[in-house]
């Protein structure tokens, strides 16, 4: 009866987000193709303006070379694709929006995030404002006698010199080639999962003290509403593909995995701070989750788990150093395949969102009468698929750990 | 390529955020949800269990009280049976015995009767053999006054004896 319904979750999983994510896939082929254009591009418009831009840059401690590269010159075309690639990309700071004011100069309103870098002068900490905004490599954050930049979301080392299109760095094809500090600044995406974990703390520490104040009674208000969500973990997805025996152990876990991606996914969806991140549509994320899946799976393995990857029983002796071989890249595609379908899924879902949007930019006003209701639809279908990969993650980790301390019978 | 290259920053502050929400989560909110769940299943369990125990004692105890019934029932009709079986003995061995005694008083009566018949009868016949005796004398007396009267009796005496 469950492994039907499991099953049916796959399939429908595959069916819906397989299409999604090939769908993504070329999109993100196009999204690639598209970007190294526009960097192109970009260089080649920074390359015009860097004459007189770099002068003003200079002038103006508030003047952001990087934003004002296409409104300096006036006509301004919406690039979608920046657009798009910047939203689902980290970043350094929480960007609220852009205004032009009166004398024509374009301003950024943005949330300013920690950035915390290990130099080679030791550990260097400084607010992401000290960029103003910057993610050209215009503006040189001075910091503790150390100077970086900020380049596409990325900091590096500035140089001595400007180059020809007035960023501190050496170009190569339009990226930098300067070394770079280690960065484990607090990012927009840190930031919100940072936010995550302490919103569950707090969800699941007053449930816990619910419990604690009330004894093992009959829940009451916010306990009601996450006991079902636990205890579906728990039974639905713990119990039933690990078994009664070793599952308890592992329930804290799959717990923690399912309601992390779940928050993280549903904080996606929030347009505006401190939502907005796309943490788990980030590959880094996912493979982080996936290596902890990963690990959690293979230390737990079982004697039999780990005859069945290398000497497969029940198969003729000739076949079985080829499944082995078969058993041991199945052992990484699984947490492999784990980290794609969440990263293609999560961040699919964000262009889509925003392409919908784009069209009434590119087009005109007149698309939001299409382009409004679509977002909409999709929106309530990635609330479904926020849930939904959640579940699928959880559900597959438990599959494997329950296939991991599996004792078989002969 | 920035999309599908992670970042190192990422990976460390995910690893170090998601252990530490593990660790705090499964010491200050999994377990005692956990464990308050679980000590409430096992007492619903419990109630349920001892809810169908009682229900099952209290059809024992119907089952019980309708046996005790049937018993005492069973236990009346045998009473009243054996009573009325005792009652008709009784009054049976009471007949017979009232009839014994009426034949027995009956037999004696008979035989007292037989007997006191007998002995007026033997009464009787002493009576008529005394008074015919006395009747003879007398008729005989009457007769046998003259010498002829008695000499012709004597001959005819003698001629019955010849006959004979």
């Amino acid at each position: 009866m469950h492994k039907k319904s499991v099953l049916l979750a796959l399939t429908v999983a595959f069916l819906g987000f397989g299409s999604a994510a090939f769908g993504n896939e070329s999109e993100g082929e196009q999204n690639t193709a598209s970007h190294d254009e526009t960097v192109q591009q970009e260089t080649h418009e920074h390359e015009e303006h860097a004459d007189h831009a770099h002068g003003e840059a200079e002038a103006h401690g508030e003047e952001h070379a990087a934003h004002d590269a296409h409104g300096e010159h006036g006509e301004e075309k919406f690039n979608v694709n920046e657009m798009i690639m910047h939203h689902i990309a980290d970043s350094h700071s929480f960007h609220i929006l852009d205004y032009t004011d009166d004398a024509g100069e374009e301003h950024a309103v943005s949330v300013p995030l920690p950035v915390i870098l290990w130099t080679d002068n030791g550990l260097v900490t400084f607010m992401s404002s000290a960029f103003h905004h910057d993610e050209t490599g215009h503006h040189v954050a001075e910091v503790d006698g150390q100077r970086f930049i900020n380049v596409h979301g990325k900091i590096y080392y500035a140089s001595e010199e400007q180059n020809a299109h007035g960023g501190w760095y050496e170009s190569h094809d339009g990226h930098p080639a300067n070394a770079k500090p280690v960065d484990i600044s607090i990012t927009k995406n840190v930031f919100t999962m940072l936010l995550v974990a302490v919103l569950l703390l707090l969800i699941f520490g007053s449930t816990a003290r619910y419990y604690k104040k009330n004894g093992a009674v009959a829940p009451k208000g916010l306990a009601s509403f996450m006991e079902p969500l636990v205890v579906f973990v728990r039974d639905d997805i713990a119990k039933e593909n690990i078994g009664g025996k070793h599952y308890a152990r592992f329930v804290p876990f799959l717990l923690t995995i399912f309601f992390f991606i779940w928050l993280n996914n549903l904080l996606g969806l929030i347009p505006f701070f401190p939502g907005s991140a796309n943490v788990t549509g980030n590959i880094a994320v996912t493979m982080v989750l996936a290596i902890f899946a990963f690990l959690v799976t293979n230390l737990n393995g079982k004697k039999d788990y780990w005859l069945h990857v290398f000497w497969m029983p029940g198969v003729p002796y000739a076949v079985r150093p080829l499944l082995a071989i078969v058993e041991f890249v199945g052992l990484f595609t699984k947490p492999f395949a784990l980290m794609l379908r969440l990263f293609a899924n999560i961040t699919a879902g964000h262009i889509l969102v925003l392409s919908l949007i784009s069209l009434i930019f590119m087009l005109s006003i007149g698309w939001s009468a299409l382009a409004v209701p679509l977002t909409l639809f999709i929106s309530v279908l990635e609330l479904l698929v926020a849930a939904l990969q959640a579940y699928i993650f959880t559900l597959l980790t438990a599959l494997f750990i329950g296939a991991a301390v599996e004792e078989h019978h002969h | 390529m920035d999309l599908v290259t992670p970042g190192f920053g990422l990976i460390f502050w995910t690893t170090l955020v998601f252990l530490i929400l593990v660790f705090l989560l499964t010491k200050f909110a999994w377990k005692p949800i956990l464990s308050a769940v679980k000590t409430r299943e096992a007492a619903i369990e419990d109630a349920l269990k001892s809810a169908e125990r009682a229900r099952e004692e209290l059809k024992n105890l119907q089952s019980d009280n309708e046996k005790i019934m049937r018993e005492a029932r069973e236990e009346r009709d045998a009473m009243l049976k054996e009573a009325r079986a005792m009652k008709d003995k009784t009054i049976a061995e009471a007949k017979d015995a009232a009839s014994a005694e009426a034949n027995k008083i009956m037999e004696s009566a008979k035989e007292q009767i037989e007997n006191e018949k007998l002995a007026a009868i033997t009464e009787l016949k002493n009576q008529v053999a005394s008074l015919s005796i006395e009747m003879a004398e007398k008729v005989l007396r009457a007769e046998l006054k003259d010498q002829k009267a008695q000499t012709e009796m004597v001959e005819r005496l003698v001629d019955d004896v010849k006959l004979n």
